[in-house]
């Protein structure tokens, strides 16, 4: 199919220009680093304590950190005119979002995933158990991070104060996001680990919710 | 000689009009190109020609009117009119190479033996032996290159060119020539924005200048075309 095919290429162009350039990957690593570190200097928390508080500040260090990671998603395909001559190539302008959340998706996973170790250390958490589990729970949640992040980076890429339009819209809309990745990850964190079901499910639905609505639309956001 | 691998097409724009908001960057604009045609667009900053187009590749949809593909014969073209657009930006990517960029946009128009087509424009634009170089280490001429190699890898029948000679050097601009007329003696549609005459404006067999949107002169009814490209302001 032309549009798997298309967005394979894409996906391809746009791992390609990341390994060369490893800007994203550096900064949002950095951003996370510094974030968690921070946040634990301000307290010291307890074994009880890190595990009600450490899957919120995780989450919210790792919400912050795609809002900037998604800020260049379309912004810099507006440099050169790239997305017109995108536009011009693809038979399905889905496969032009569908290469870049998964791309996105992608960075934003193993970035999480890097700074699992280091959160586990600071916030005095066992994640080896778990870990399965807690990548399946990541990967819901980044893509639901991703799916809307990549919508309004192509909003805010044509608007003015872009920098500050894309948190504006997506961190508010996001909440859900936040809150059921959270609950999901605090499940896996207690003392007696389990896989919140529930709120996996919810991430899953707001998943196919967002993504259906960027195939819907998706063509009309990329429009001058 | 062989034949060519394309239609040739002509193009109709039947009181095509664009707003964004309350401006207007096109008015009732009516004009017919007929296939093999080379027009230059020539008209003030502001007064339609980007936009004009870009309506007709089909990146910018109008407001309201029509767009029609013609076929030689004047008739409406109920085949998939296949257009190159070269616009003032270059549309590939610095982080990749020549070869890396005609590689990415040809696999994605679905051309088969992209590898061989690749190769074929890169020789044709002087560019085989930089191939493998990164596009953000290439002069400004040396990007319109790749950029006109990548707006010729779909064989198009019309190619539509916003201000291609901008930033050129002489030779540069020498070389843009020189591929035009090829472009134009294999009975390629041209229609190219400028700004005043040059080697490039040479090649034009009609020019139009557009003013506020409007078409304000045209060769096709009467206007010189020397007058039309040397206009004030043009």
């Amino acid at each position: 199919m032309a549009l798997f095919s298309n967005a394979a290429v894409l996906l391809g162009k746009e791992l390609r220009t990341e390994y060369r350039s490893r800007e994203l990957l550096t900064t949002t690593v950095v951003f996370i680093l510094v974030v968690v570190v921070l946040f634990s200097f301000t307290f010291d928390p307890s074994a009880g304590e890190s595990r009600r508080f450490g899957p919120g500040l995780l989450w919210l260090s790792f919400l912050f950190a795609a809002s900037l990671m998604l800020q260049p998603c379309f912004l810099r395909e507006q440099n050169n005119d790239t997305l017109s001559a995108l536009r011009l190539s693809v038979r399905d302008p889905f496969a032009i979002f569908l290469a870049k959340l998964s791309a996105n998706t992608l960075f934003l996973l193993l970035t999480e995933v890097l700074m699992l170790p280091i959160f586990a250390v600071l916030y005095n958490v066992h994640i080896l158990a778990v870990f399965p589990q807690l990548v399946l729970v990541l990967f819901l949640g980044s893509l639901g991070v991703a799916i809307p992040g990549t919508a309004f980076s192509a909003i805010s890429a044509q608007a003015r104060m872009r920098e500050l339009m894309l948190p504006l819209l997506l961190l508010p809309l996001l909440t859900p996001v936040l809150l059921a990745s959270t609950e999901a990850t605090g499940g896996l964190l207690e003392e007696h680990p389990g896989l919140r079901v529930d709120w996996l499910g919810f991430l899953a639905g707001f998943d196919v919710v967002f993504l259906t609505a960027l195939w819907l639309f998706g063509e009309y956001l990329l429009e001058e | 000689m062989t034949a060519p691998a394309f239609t040739p097409t002509g193009i109709r724009f039947e009181n095509i009009e664009k707003r964004y908001g309350s401006l207007y960057a096109l008015r009732r604009v009516r004009l017919e190109i007929r296939a093999g045609e080379s027009v230059a667009f020539a008209g003030r900053n502001g007064s339609g020609k980007t936009t004009l187009l870009r309506i007709a590749a089909r990146l910018v949809r109008a407001s309201s009117g029509q767009l029609d593909f013609l076929t030689s014969g004047g008739e409406p073209a109920d085949f998939a009119t296949q257009t190159g657009f070269v616009a003032h930006a270059t549309m590939v990517y610095d982080e990749l190479t020549a070869e890396e960029n005609l590689l990415l946009f040809a696999k994605l128009q679905g051309i088969a033996d992209s590898s061989a087509r690749a190769a074929a424009l890169l020789d044709e634009v002087g560019l085989s032996e930089r191939r493998k170089s990164l596009v953000r280490t290439f002069s400004r001429g040396m990007r319109q290159r790749v950029a006109i190699a990548r707006a010729l890898l779909n064989e198009p029948s019309i190619l539509l060119l916003d201000e291609p000679a901008t930033g050129l050097d002489p030779e540069g601009i020498t070389w843009l020539a020189n591929t035009l007329r090829r472009m134009r003696d294999a009975g390629r549609t041209i229609l190219m924005s400028l700004h005043g005459e040059s080697e490039v404006s040479a090649l034009a067999t009609r020019a139009v200048r557009l003013d506020a949107g409007f078409v304000a002169a045209d060769t096709q009814t009467g206007a010189n075309l020397h007058s039309i490209l040397t206009f004030a302001g043009a």
